[in-house]
């Protein structure tokens, strides 16, 4: 299945700006000066540090409020678990499942994929190759969804305020999770699909 | 030879393929994993930029106009997304109230000028001032554009505000509605093509 030739057999270069076919051993490429990467720069280093740094901020924006809301007097400061337990429980399952995946499923989807390709990669294993770059694609696809919860909190925060009647504010969980989704981001942009590719004997 | 244009290669896994003309709409996929290699579009540039001006006005209405109004107990209030992503800088909110106002506001707005300005000359057969500069920064933005997003949000906070008040959405939804849908639009046209159409200047700029 895998007839193609590779760029680095053939010393060549795939331009990332422009698309352009280039010869390897350019800085820049010729027609629109990009600075040209057979591979990104400490790829697996820099994705495992954004990766581990998501990680451990994934915590606090678990276990910490995202918003404190009162009403008539009452207070409550409530998670991001939290807030998809009260709409499964005020009926609204689709919601629920909404926030679930969004929030929950789709950040641990990322950590999970993402180590496992840091690591299969470091190996340069050549175990389920076209599957493996399935996947980077699909948490390419899918990271940015996260921020949901983000853009939830900040539009019933500005709109419930009513004194005494009732308001709502942003908590740290919030900064934390908006956090982690910016840094999954980057650490799957960091990350170089061509390694899945890459076999020990042309490393 | 420092440059082969009849040869493409793969982003994803590096296969190096032969670069074949494509019927409208068709897209070429590589043979090796399967990504995208390129796209061809039935929009012509002048359809694009009528999509990008479009895009520009219902930019600037969903952000002046209210997405949800609220009521509760004769007491009413309504918020834009810009009123939306102050509210979260609230105090030590001030971090993500800065990661919200990138991609929910300077990302697209972004998105649309340079778009729009970079496609103003092309129709004339020329390369904008600043031509590299506005295509390597469409390029390196481009995943952090999160209007539909945004839209989900909405929707999302309509249904959690309807529990304990009346909702409203308002304008700016709807404009939201249009604006995820012109994005979508113009991100199927491959604009790294203009690269190939448009002749180049004296130099190629160096910037960084
Ligand atoms: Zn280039
Ligand atoms: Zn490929």
């Amino acid at each position: 299945m895998t007839a193609a030739p590779r760029a680095t057999e053939l010393g060549l270069v795939g331009c990332h700006t422009c698309g352009l076919t280039c010869a390897i051993g350019q800085t820049r490429c010729p027609r629109c000066a990009s600075h040209l990467h057979p591979r990104k720069p400490d790829s697996l280093a820099r994705s495992w540090a954004l990766l581990i740094a998501a990680l451990v901020l994934y915590v606090p924006s678990n276990m910490l409020p995202v918003m404190y809301t009162s009403m008539l007097g009452r207070g409550e400061a409530s998670t991001i678990l939290h807030g998809v337990v009260e709409f499964w429980k005020a009926g609204s399952w689709d919601i629920a499942l909404l926030i679930f995946i969004a929030s929950v499923a789709v950040p641990s989807t990322k950590f999970l994929v993402l180590g496992m390709l840091l690591v299969s990669a470091r190996r340069k294993s050549p175990w389920a190759r076209p599957q493996r770059a399935r996947l980077y694609r699909l948490v390419e696809l899918i990271g940015y969804w996260s921020m949901l919860d983000v853009v939830v909190v900040a539009l019933v925060c500005a709109l419930v305020q009513f004194h005494l009647l009732g308001t709502a504010e942003p908590r740290a969980g919030i900064v934390f999770f908006g956090l982690v989704v910016v840094l999954t981001m980057f650490a799957a942009m960091s990350f170089d699909p061509r390694l899945i590719w890459d076999a020990d004997d042309d490393a | 030879m420092t440059s082969h244009p009849a040869l493409v290669v793969c982003e994803y896994c590096d296969s190096v393929w032969r670069r074949s003309a494509l019927a409208d709409d068709e897209i070429a996929r590589c043979g090796c994993c399967g990504a995208v290699l390129y796209r061809a579009s039935r929009l012509d540039l002048d359809q694009l930029l009528a999509l990008t001006l479009a895009a520009a006005i219902v930019f600037a209405i969903a952000n002046v106009s209210p997405v949800i109004r609220i009521a509760v107990s004769g007491l009413h209030n309504e918020a834009n997304l810009l009123q939306s992503v102050a509210a979260l800088s609230h105090g030590s909110g001030f971090i993500v109230g800065l990661v919200a106002a990138a991609t929910l506001f300077v990302v697209p707005l972004l998105q649309i000028v340079l778009l729009g300005w970079v496609l103003l000359f092309a129709r004339a057969h020329r390369r904008a001032p600043g031509f590299a500069f506005a295509m390597r920064w469409l390029q390196r933005i481009r995943p952090w554009s999160m209007t539909e997003v945004f839209l989900l949000g909405v929707l999302v906070a309509i249904v959690k505000l309807s529990a304990m008040l009346s909702v409203i959405a308002g304008p700016g939804t709807y404009a939201t509605v249009v604006l995820t849908g012109l994005i979508t639009l113009i991100a199927k046209r491959d604009i790294r093509t203009l690269w190939d159409k448009l002749p180049a200047g004296e130099a190629v700029e160096f910037a960084e």
